[in-house]
């Protein structure tokens, strides 16, 4: 049988529809910073545990290192850079930075990820829920509590 | 920047004061879009990748087979042994001069024959892409003999025990003992004494972005320019140019942004150090990035200690002795260059410091194992202290029948007691403050009445205190007088650029913490130019002036301290510039938002058009040769080692005593870091190091086994504190500012790691006093608590 070590993927990448020739053993992360040269996701553990590559496919936030680049063939794939630059995340980002919620920024991609995904589900969280929610992504530099009050921030204001 | 030059047409009613607001940090709004610019994300023309070979034993002689089965596997551009590299890069060695017993063995960047610990690298694949590096790992064969390694710190001080290296004499790597008074009377005349047993886990700093380096040699103009993400890039540069035989000049190091450091990124390993002399002898780019599995066995290991510990006291409560006994577990070498003795000196210096302790005998040894080398952690040894005179204090209050806030306030060291010169550094604590203000805040007496109430329904509830003090700022006088060559000093070098902007070279290196934007707010106040035209620029050696970088709390302390004395002197100049320029005396003028003007209000100028005319029109200006409007200010301690600061931290836990779970309920901090320059940046902060404590007091352990295997080296089995099981944290301050610096500020990035730690021992204790145990075992797992609960009598 013929080893297939490569594959051709078409997915859109932040809205924009792209094709690439991909080895099949690359993961989702490596292939958009390497090979996209969207470098705003991060590797941290490689083990599906720290959250620093959470990115978004077909609207769903998931691990980057934990599912295959052409896994996402045929998919909607939306990373740091796709949310900054529609402006969905923009409220969540100033909050961030008005209540200094990162200190080294490595996991702030991540983690604006999870937190958009849990401000745009429109539920209402306290701040044990949020920190419920937020659970999944690692922060080795802040105390998690900054990160809280941004978040709830803007879920406040969400509030219809 | 526009041609245009701005004229100020006005003066603003009211100075900026800046410093002491919580100004955000503006520059961190490229990381929360994704532009951060981490080492891995470094791209210039194609860099060859390295992946190591790293051992499989503790302890073991190897013997390298054939390797052109791995020389050959798809994409591996050349496989590099420690032999080769030993060619171009010499062997280091860990000394300081004022410790001469303690003697490390020499660290090659790549084995040769031997190995000292698991993860240790043997063989390096550099290759076309990571994953064909580490294809080729596969197929490279190696003859191993396992040898017996050395594990356990006890056992490996007994006369008999292997050595855990060769150049070894004994595995006995350092013994200082510090005595004060008499303590035999001390604990003779004792109305009290009380003793515990501490043993605090290994740890790892986990920074979630793993080490690296990216290295270039151009053998055109000999040139060593490496990219690495570390918190000390002259340090590195230092040594990457005395191990490859390199002039000082010809090496650059750079760092981008540094995704955590914590002092994990403060040393110089083995790993990296083979990735740039690879550089240098194959003369091609290489990249190396620490993954997570390879960071746990080869990023720096720290704590790891158990201490005995005794406190004497009199009827009253009042300290009247402190013997305490510590046995570290270092690795196989001394960690290059800083070494690895500092948690065990640390605990030996700082262990009762806030308190009034007459006799004082205090002990430390630290055995070199065939594990992970041992090295600066944040707050090094402190947390440990902290904790062990805390712990004793609450047993003696309870021995005692006193109040745990009565105990600390009555043995609190006052400036009365300071009479000698080495304790001026001690003067101006505000140690009974701190615990007053504490008190208040965290409403003990309804605290303990709601822990008493649920008590008797079997919910074990526990408030732990623990008082802090801590060094920050740290000077020469740690590493400069041991030799060891990395600046104590931190330097600011302020330019008047002709478009306006002022720009700030620093060697005040951060990686999030703020700094920058404290520095500027500082700048801005001394110079009078506005916030937004500061820009300020580290992480190169070529163009930053010397200095530290970011360790030992000193980015503000002292990185601080040289930007007000560089803004100020650039003000001088600017006022003599306009003076000379508008004939007005010199004494009459003032800056302020960038404008300057005459004291009663009349506008001169703006800070632009100052630069305009010295760089580019001197002819309009009364001054010859034309003044430079570039300034450079260093500040290091000179009066004392290390600016102390102070706090206390508390902690409210529940400890479930049928599950050994332990949930962490409230937090709060009181602290004391002299002027606090930006609130905001320095609350986080805080908390940042006070969930650093809870980890290690509650999770984190590097779980060894016999044979000298790290069996829990993955993120998913090294258990680090997330958002779920913190608690909210409060922080406070009282303001005591440093009298040795201008702008009064003292360190606080380690504060909240220095307290957090033992503020957890004293609050699980707390909870378990009703039934008569004590949990001695960190990290306090549920098994630890459940052991602790079946001591119950």
């Amino acid at each position: 049988m013929q080893v297939k070590n490569e594959a051709d993927i078409t997915l859109t990448i932040n809205g924009q529809e792209r094709s690439f020739n991909v080895p099949v053993r690359r993961n989702l992360v490596d292939f958009l910073r390497h090979d996209v040269g969207l470098t705003g996701s991060h590797v941290g553990c490689e083990s599906g545990i720290c959250g620093a590559c959470n990115v978004r496919v077909d609207g769903v936030v998931v691990r980057g290192c934990l599912m295959f680049a052409v896994q996402a063939d045929g998919c909607q794939v939306d990373t740091i850079e796709g949310i900054t630059e529609s402006g969905e995340a923009a409220e969540l980002q100033q909050a961030f930075l008005e209540r200094n919620a990162l200190q080294c920024g490595y996991c702030t991609p991540g983690m604006l990820m999870t937190s958009l995904e849990l401000v745009q589900s429109g539920k209402a969280a306290s701040r044990e829920e949020i920190r419920e929610e937020l659970s999944g992504n690692f922060c080795r530099c802040t105390g998690y509590h900054a990160i809280v009050d941004a978040v709830e921030h803007v879920m406040e204001r969400a509030k219809p | 920047m526009s041609s245009e030059v701005k004229v100020p047409t006005r003066v603003h009613s009211s100075p900026q004061n800046l410093v002491g607001r919580s100004v955000p940090r503006e520059t961190a709004r490229r990381l929360v879009s994704g532009r951060g610019r981490y080492l891995d994300d470094i791209h210039g023309g194609e860099v060859y990748h390295i992946a190591y070979y790293r051992s499989p034993f503790a302890r073991a002689k190897f013997t390298l087979g054939d390797l052109t089965a791995a020389a050959s596997s798809p994409g591996v551009y050349r496989i590099v042994t420690g032999a080769e590299l030993a060619e171009v890069c010499s062997p280091w060695v860990t000394r300081l001069d004022m410790l001469p017993d303690h003697v490390s063995p020499p660290e090659y960047a790549l084995a040769i024959d031997e190995v000292y610990w698991q993860g240790e690298p043997v063989v390096a694949v550099v290759a076309k892409t990571r994953a064909q590096a580490e294809d080729a790992l596969d197929a490279i064969e190696i003859d191993w003999e396992d040898l017996e390694p050395v594990t356990d710190a006890k056992l490996a001080l007994e006369p008999d025990s292997p050595l855990a290296h060769p150049a070894l004499k004994s595995n006995l790597a350092l013994e200082r003992k510090l005595v004060r008074g008499d303590i035999d009377t001390a604990f003779k005349q004792a109305a009290c004494v009380v003793e515990q047993d501490f043993s605090f886990g290994r740890q790892t700093g986990v920074t979630l972005e793993g080490r690296g380096v990216v290295a270039r040699f151009d053998p055109r103009t000999e040139e060593l320019v490496v990219h690495q993400s570390h918190q000390a890039p002259f340090q590195m540069q230092e040594i990457y140019a005395k191990q490859l035989s390199m002039p000082l000049s010809k090496v650059r190091v750079l760092c981008p942004d540094v995704g955590g450091a914590f002092g994990i990124k403060l040393h110089a390993y083995a790993d990296e150090m083979a990735a740039v002399a690879i550089a240098r002898l194959l003369a091609v780019p290489v990249k190396y990035q620490a993954d997570r599995l390879e960071s746990f066995v080869s990023d720096a290991h720290a704590r790891d200690a158990q201490v005995t510990a005794r406190l004497a006291l009199d009827a009253r409560g009042h300290v009247l002795g402190l013997a305490f006994e510590g046995l570290f577990s270092f690795g196989a070498v001394s960690l290059y260059p800083r070494g690895s003795v500092g948690e065990a000196l640390q605990l030996l210096e700082m262990c009762g410091m806030a308190y009034k302790v007459p006799a004082l005998q205090g002990r430390v040894r630290g055995a070199f194992l065939n594990k992970v080398p041992t090295g600066a952690y944040r707050a090094v040894g402190q947390p440990l202290g902290s904790a062990v005179m805390e712990q004793l204090l609450d047993k003696a209050a309870a021995t005692l029948g006193i109040d745990r806030f009565e105990i600390r306030r009555m043995n609190y060291v006052v400036d009365a007691d300071l009479v000698e010169d080495s304790d001026a550094k001690l003067r101006g604590l505000s140690l009974h403050q701190c615990l007053d203000a504490i008190q208040a805040e965290i409403n003990y007496s309804q605290l303990k009445q709601r822990q008493e109430e649920l008590r008797a329904k079997q919910v074990y509830r526990g408030i732990g205190l623990c008082t802090f003090v801590e060094q920050t700022g740290v000077g020469a006088w740690l590493y400069g007088r041991n030799g060891v060559a990395a600046a104590s000093k931190e330097s600011v070098r302020l330019e008047l650029s002709a478009s306006g902007e002022v720009l700030c070279h620093t060697s005040a290196s951060e990686s999030g913490q703020g700094v920058h934007t404290g520095l500027a707010q500082i700048i801005a106040d001394t110079l009078g130019c506005p916030f937004d035209a500061i820009c300020v620029r580290t992480g190169d050696t070529q163009s930053d002036p010397v200095g530290g970088g970011s360790w030992a709390s000193r980015g503000l302390a002292l990185g601080g301290e040289a930007a007000r004395l560089a803004a100020l002197d650039l003000r001088r100049t600017v006022l003599s510039v306009v003076a000379a320029w508008k004939s007005v005396d010199i004494d009459r003028l003032e800056i302020d938002h960038g404008v300057v003007s005459i004291k009663d209000g009349e506008v001169l100028c703006s800070l632009q058009q100052v630069a305009r005319a010295v760089h580019y029109d001197s002819t309009v200006l009364p001054m010859s040769p034309p003044p430079s409007l570039s300034v450079e200010r260093s500040f290091t301690p000179s009066k004392k080692p290390y600016f102390i600061a102070n706090g206390i931290q508390a902690a409210e836990v529940e400890v479930d005593i049928e599950t050994g779970q332990v949930k962490v309920l409230d937090f709060w901090v009181v602290e004391d870091c002299g002027t606090v320059v930006n609130p905001l940046l320095v609350d986080e902060q805080i908390r940042g190091g006070v969930v650093q404590g809870i980890g290690a007091a509650l999770y984190e352990n590097c779980v060894y086994d016999e044979t000298g295997q790290m069996t829990n080296a993955s993120l998913a089995d090294y258990l680090v504190p997330m958002a779920s099981e913190m608690p909210d944290i409060h922080v406070s301050h009282i303001t005591t500012p440093e009298p040795e610096t201008g702008l009064g500020a003292k360190g606080v990035g380690e504060a909240g790691t220095v307290g957090a730690i033992g503020a957890i021992w004293t609050a699980i204790n707390d909870a378990l006093s009703p039934l008569g145990v004590t949990a001695q075992t960190q990290p306090f797992t549920p098994d630890v608590i459940l052991s602790a609960v079946l001591q119950q009598g």
